[in-house]
């Protein structure tokens, strides 16, 4: 148990946060039930994934700027794919998209290792070319989502032999959220692959120096992220039912949660599951000064406040934490 | 093998051109500046004027001095994205300020929230040792967030411009404009202080080893607040000119000018790891992206084919400079 709470000593604490928020969500809002929890999973589905689309970037020792460009290019082409088109053309859509993103972000990998260019310089050029891509592909917010699609995070999924009190509390979009994420990021953990997008992250040369192909994990760890990118824009054409070609506010969103997740910036540390509990730590917390009925400007004041400051008592327990002698 | 050894090699021309290059990196760029002015001479021929020359300085001057901002932090290995949210509130409290308060109350109340921020970002970075890149997206967040809330509280009384900052943003003096006057000094300084003096030194020392810095008896959180302070205040002097360029005071103002910033700092050779780079280029950089808009704007092309454009092209060059100058 203390080898665990060591180990996964962040995630733990940031778990206990989000139960201690929902307790306040609950008591500044007696009603506050399981439909509420239901929409505060929607919300949170397009967090998420830009947040998943990071963490792997992140976890290899890089940066990706062109997270939310990403999205929103995937969101004008799926949208705008789907327009007038049938139900069934939707199904050819999803994997379309998916591995347009794939590709893309692959491209980022390939453009990073290539050009020798730094990561934050590369994506920074990317985020200009997807922004522009997305504005030829949809001029302004239009499209469409097909109908079982969007049904598909509206409501809860029915589990046999559940109490339906309980089923209430398993929205559909906390269920596909948990779905995509589990059948990437566990196969991927356990892999050669895996440890190797670690190895990288962690010490580059020593990993190239073990026979890791560094240049080839590089470009599989972008091309992860503009995958978890895609999901992030189609799970924002199905929830608005609407292509943006302007990108949203994710990618500030994901670098915070991320580190607010415990996934060090250097890379070769951290989880996915952290950076998820925090993206739903911070939606929680806008929704209480929401329910507070505190200025939405306000509310922007806060969070910032709170990310920074949880970013600066992180790095304090790190220096803390350090052996003697490392901090002059 | 001996023979081959003691021959003198005669060196190939290219070669020597490219180690020419190599040795003076200022005049690769020059090169591309005069070609992309030559190519706009070509499209658009005599739009090459003085008139023309007046225009380009005079939208360059506030990216490069944002890029100032960025080149000397990127030198610690830093960056700051907080100048576009400093020179939008240094800019909208001048222009709502000066509506009822005396100019020089106006302009330190517009000076206040830079070295705010300034601040914060240097003990963050400084002595919490938090990520730059966090640090400063959070406090442009935070900041973003008092303004809107602040703008809530000037409605009433509405905003206009001194007349003083459009003379010196719009305004042009026997062909020069007016904006020389500020950048010129602010310029000399920054390249002084890089190049001439004992803080300038400890810039490129943090950058390049930061270890070997702070056990030579570099106070390091000295060295880091002090330079985000100039840095934000650098960028609030900005706002103030470029309220004078644009004359509508917004919420975003400035916003648009952050990433090129960072672009303009790149392109001119800074490394965005530290230690290495100066302002010269800098000041080259930010107006070889400023011809680019131009010649983009004149291609006539869409919004979107522009960025993408836009985004290649920052990336080919960066990537073209780095092979040139670190081939040896």
């Amino acid at each position: 148990m203390s080898r665990f709470l060591r180990n996964q000593g962040w995630v733990a604490g940031l778990f206990a946060l989000l139960i201690f928020l929902f307790v306040v969500t609950k008591l500044i809002q007696p009603a506050y039930g399981s439909g509420d929890f239901g929409s505060l999973a929607r919300a949170v589905l397009p967090y998420a994934f830009a947040v998943a689309a990071q963490t792997v970037v992140v976890i290899a020792g890089g940066i990706d700027l062109s997270v939310a460009a990403m999205m929103a290019l995937t969101s004008v082409t799926a949208a705008s794919m789907m327009n007038g088109a049938s139900e069934e053309y939707a199904l050819f859509v999803v994997p379309f998209v998916l591995a347009m993103g794939f590709v893309l972000g692959a491209l980022n990998g390939v453009l990073i290792v290539v050009t020798r260019v730094p990561d934050i310089v590369v994506t920074l050029a990317t985020l200009f070319v997807l922004q522009g891509a997305a504005l030829l592909v949809l001029g302004a917010p239009g499209g469409a989502a097909a109908e079982w699609l969007k049904a598909s995070v509206i409501g809860t999924v029915p589990i046999p032999g559940l109490p339906d009190w309980a089923d209430a509390w398993v929205p559909k979009a906390l269920a596909l959220l948990v779905v995509c994420l589990c059948i990437i990021w566990i196969p991927l953990r356990r892999s050669r692959l895996g440890l190797s997008i670690y190895a990288i992250g962690s010490n580059e040369l020593a990993a190239f120096r073990s026979g890791v192909p560094v240049a080839r994990t590089r470009i599989i760890a972008y091309a992860l992220s503009g995958l978890f990118a895609a999901m992030g824009g189609l799970s924002l054409t199905i929830s608005t039912g609407i292509g943006a070609p302007i990108p949203g506010p994710y990618l500030l969103a994901s670098v915070a949660a991320v580190v607010l997740g415990g996934v060090a910036l250097g890379g070769g540390k951290g989880g996915l599951l952290g950076p998820i509990i925090a993206v739903f730590v911070l939606r929680l917390v806008r929704t209480d000064l929401t329910l507070l009925a505190i200025d939405p400007n306000v509310t922007a004041i806060i969070e910032g406040l709170i990310m920074v400051a949880v970013v600066m008592f992180g790095a304090f327990i790190t220096i803390r934490g350090r052996p003697v002698g490392a901090t002059p | 093998m001996t023979d081959i050894a003691t021959m003198p090699q005669p060196v190939s021309f290219g070669r020597r051109v490219k180690r020419f290059m190599a040795d003076r990196p200022l005049i690769p760029l020059i090169i591309l500046l005069i070609i992309l002015v030559v190519i706009l001479q070509i499209l658009r021929p005599g739009i090459v004027n003085e008139r023309w020359l007046a225009n380009t300085a005079k939208f360059a001057i506030p990216l490069a001095i944002l890029a100032g901002c960025q080149t000397m932090t990127m030198l610690t290995g830093g960056i700051d994205l907080s100048v576009g949210t400093v020179a939008t509130m240094s800019a909208f409290i001048m222009a709502t300020q000066i509506v009822n308060q005396d100019p020089t109350v106006a302009f330190l109340l517009a000076m206040l929230p830079a070295v705010l921020i300034g601040l914060v970002n240097g003990i963050g970075v400084g002595v919490f040792r938090v990520h730059p890149l966090i640090m400063t997206l959070g406090t442009s967040l935070i900041g973003t967030g008092f303004l809107q809330v602040y703008q809530r509280t000037v409605i009433a009384s509405g905003a206009k411009i001194p007349d003083f900052l459009n003379w010196l943003g719009t305004g042009v003096t026997y062909g020069f404009p007016n904006a020389l006057l500020l950048f010129v000094p602010v310029a000399v300084l920054i390249v002084f202080t890089l190049n001439r003096t004992g803080f300038g030194r400890l810039l490129y020392a943090v950058g390049d080893n930061e270890r070997a810095a702070r056990l030579s008896g570099v106070r390091y959180w000295q060295v880091i607040t002090a330079l985000y302070v100039l840095s934000s205040l650098l960028a609030g002097i900005t706002g103030l000119l470029y309220i004078g360029l644009i004359k509508a005071p917004s919420l975003s103002l400035a916003e648009p000018l952050v990433l090129p910033s960072v672009a303009a700092a790149v392109i001119g050779g800074t490394s965005i790891f530290g230690g290495r780079g100066g302002y010269t280029g800098t000041i080259i950089g930010a107006l070889i992206l400023t011809v680019l808009t131009t010649l983009l704007t004149i291609l006539q092309m869409p919004e979107g084919g522009r960025r993408i454009l836009f985004g290649f092209i920052v990336l080919f060059v960066t990537a073209a400079y780095l092979r040139i100058v670190e081939d040896r």
